[in-house]
């Protein structure tokens, strides 16, 4: 069975993250994407980020997966603070960015071939192949698969490497309404089997409601936390229960106002 | 009248489906007679413009062009007989069968022009038959360079390629080897191979080994180009999600970059095959005594242009069998890449 990775070591701790980019018309100049971002999630927790685009979300979860360095601040999984990317911070972006030249057996098992060790852990392949519903796939190339199937063999790919933490970078923000409802509760399945962190950053508001246990709210240039909102309902959720509703209107309201203030 | 309509509707659509069946058929039908006849009918003109050309002109021994011409009839009319039986046979003829045809009726039009009104001077364009009689009479000494030739270009092109991936993926990869090497590359690059042939002929031991070094260097230069391009236009996401999943340099490099790269490698393969065939040629003609580009010199020394044309023809043959080698090797490698890109 798919070891349950909720333990303390696997918090998440972002503190006073500044980072900056140079502008291109002077390099001497930088332009702020983040400004004293602090967030915390505990062991096993769903967290979502939305906000305006531009809000520096994608550069966060660059930053933690350590593909960027911040300015200034500390990044942490557990006790460990983040140097560069690593096995234990999966990330899996809009674009499904399977590698083309792989089957999607060999797109799943990349992680354990990546780390060498593929030879002890090769029935895992099947078993992430069985969790996503793919076995029948197993040969196939990725020009042959349809986003939603993409979607789930890059999940799988990620997943395969028990990260600590997952990343989710709109994930499913390139599928139809349809299979992204229903990708939503793959992704909500494969959380509940293994209690792995979650940063999910979404445009969706209604997928945040129904995914998460808090939402982060980020206003624009420079991102910083606007808000945070706990959703306290019952899972499965009703996206129509008149709870699920009100929190909606409140969050669109609070993302108006953050983009009237930063205009 | 609408109860009459609904119920003749049917029959007149079953009598339009017959109607497009007997299309069909008709259609086979008359494509079936295309699939065999072209080749034969073409072969017998030829047959028919030889006897008759030869009967004018006597003196040229051209017994083995007619063998040739007869034989490939009984062939064709065997295959005629035989895809009556053979589908897949059928298939391949009707796709082939104009193509063949097309050729034969080119010897054709050859023989007219050459042996037939001496449209041409003579002894500079000698007709198809005295052409496969040279053929036929120099074959040991043909196989032979062909033989030669194979073994140097081979040796060139493969030492070219290695060179060329190695210095290809290190510019392509490493920022400070960019750097220095891409000057270089752009500086040296662009010289054709055969303008180092005089002082390739000077610093060398043997003529041999430096043909073989010109070649590799014809080789080297588009395969690094086209290499080093592919590896740094590597999509940077790839690399992205292959860090995050734990991959260290080795990874990337060998797993990521190069197999992004291997569409771009594959067009630096085909233009170093190119550079090869003509780097060859020429150093065949200018220093190595072996070799088809050898034997083109040699038999023009002698005015034997019958001997000349026996080995462009099989130069031809050479190149474009290997050309199309190349072709299956990437069609191979890139089956990933099916429906994506198509050159």
């Amino acid at each position: 069975m798919v070891v349950s990775a909720e333990t303390e070591a696997s918090s998440l701790r972002v503190h006073d993250i500044t980072k900056g980019f140079p502008l291109p018309e002077d390099s001497a100049a930088r332009r702020l994407a983040l400004d004293g971002v602090s967030l915390s999630l505990a062991a096993g927790e769903l967290v979502s980020v939305v906000g305006p685009s531009g809000c520096g979300k994608s550069t966060l979860l660059r930053l933690i997966a350590g593909l960027d360095a911040p300015d200034s601040g500390e990044l942490a999984v557990g006790a460990e603070s983040i140097t560069g990317p690593n096995a234990e911070r999966g990330l899996v972006f809009q674009d499904p960015n399977l590698f083309p030249w792989l089957t999607v057996r060999r797109n799943i098992e990349a992680g354990l071939v990546a780390r060498h060790v593929l030879h002890e852990k090769r029935h895992e392949v099947d078993e992430f192949m069985r969790l996503v519903g793919l076995e029948s796939f197993a040969d196939a190339y990725p020009h042959h698969l349809s986003g939603g199937m993409a979607q789930r063999v890059a999940l799988a790919r990620a997943l395969i490497n028990h990260p600590k933490v997952l990343l989710l970078d709109e994930p499913l923000g390139a599928l139809d309404a349809f299979t992204r409802m229903r990708m939503q509760d793959e992704v909500l399945r494969l959380w509940q089997a293994r209690r792995t962190t979650m940063l999910l950053v979404t445009h969706d508001i209604d997928e945040a409601i129904y995914m998460s246990d808090r939402i982060v709210i980020m206003t624009q240039r420079p991102g910083r936390i606007e808000r945070t909102i706990p959703v306290n309902l019952q899972r499965p959720r009703d996206r129509s229960s008149a709870e699920f509703l009100r929190l909606r209107s409140e969050i669109l309201e609070l993302l108006h106002f953050a983009g009237a203030a930063a205009a | 009248m609408l109860q009459e309509a609904s119920r003749r509707g049917p029959e007149i659509v079953q009598a339009r489906t017959d109607a497009t069946l007997a299309d069909v058929t008709a259609e086979q039908e008359t494509k079936r007679w295309r699939t065999w006849l072209p080749v034969p009918v073409a072969n017998f003109v030829c047959i028919a413009t030889h006897w008759f050309v030869s009967t004018t002109e006597p003196p040229v021994e051209t017994r083995s062009y007619f063998v040739f011409l007869w034989n490939f009839l009984a062939v064709a009319l065997l295959l005629a007989i035989a895809q009556l039986w053979l589908p897949a046979l059928r298939r391949r003829m009707r796709q082939m069968g104009p193509i063949f045809a097309g050729a034969l009726l080119t010897l054709c039009g050859w023989e007219l022009i050459t042996s037939g009104f001496h449209l041409l001077p003579l002894p500079y364009f000698p007709g198809p038959a005295a052409v496969f009689q040279s053929l036929i009479n120099d074959r040991a000494l043909l196989f032979d360079s062909t033989w030669h030739s194979l073994i140097l270009l081979l040796g060139g092109y493969a030492l070219g390629v290695i060179a060329g991936l190695i210095s290809g993926i290190c510019i392509g990869w490493s920022t400070p080897v960019r750097y220095w090497g891409m000057p270089i590359l752009k500086v040296v690059g662009p010289i054709p191979a055969t303008a180092w042939i005089p002082l390739a002929m000077v610093v060398s031991p043997s003529a041999v080994f430096s043909a073989a070094a010109l070649i590799a260097l014809a080789v080297w230069f588009p395969v690094t180009m086209l290499t080093a391009s592919g590896i740094s236009n590597t999509r940077a996401s790839y690399l992205d999600v292959a860090r995050t999943l734990g991959a260290g340099r080795r990874y990337l490099i060998f797993r990521v970059a190069i197999p992004a790269a291997l569409p771009s490698i594959f067009i630096g393969l085909f233009m170093g095959l190119g550079a090869s065939f003509l780097t060859l040629v020429v150093a065949e003609t200018v220093g190595v005594k072996s070799g088809l580009g050898w034997y083109v010199s040699w038999a023009q020394g002698w005015a034997e242009y019958g001997k000349v044309f026996a080995a462009l023809v099989i130069m031809a043959a050479f190149f474009s069998t290997i050309m199309t080698v190349l072709f299956k090797v990437r069609d191979r490698v890139l089956v990933w890449q099916k429906g994506v890109i198509k050159w």
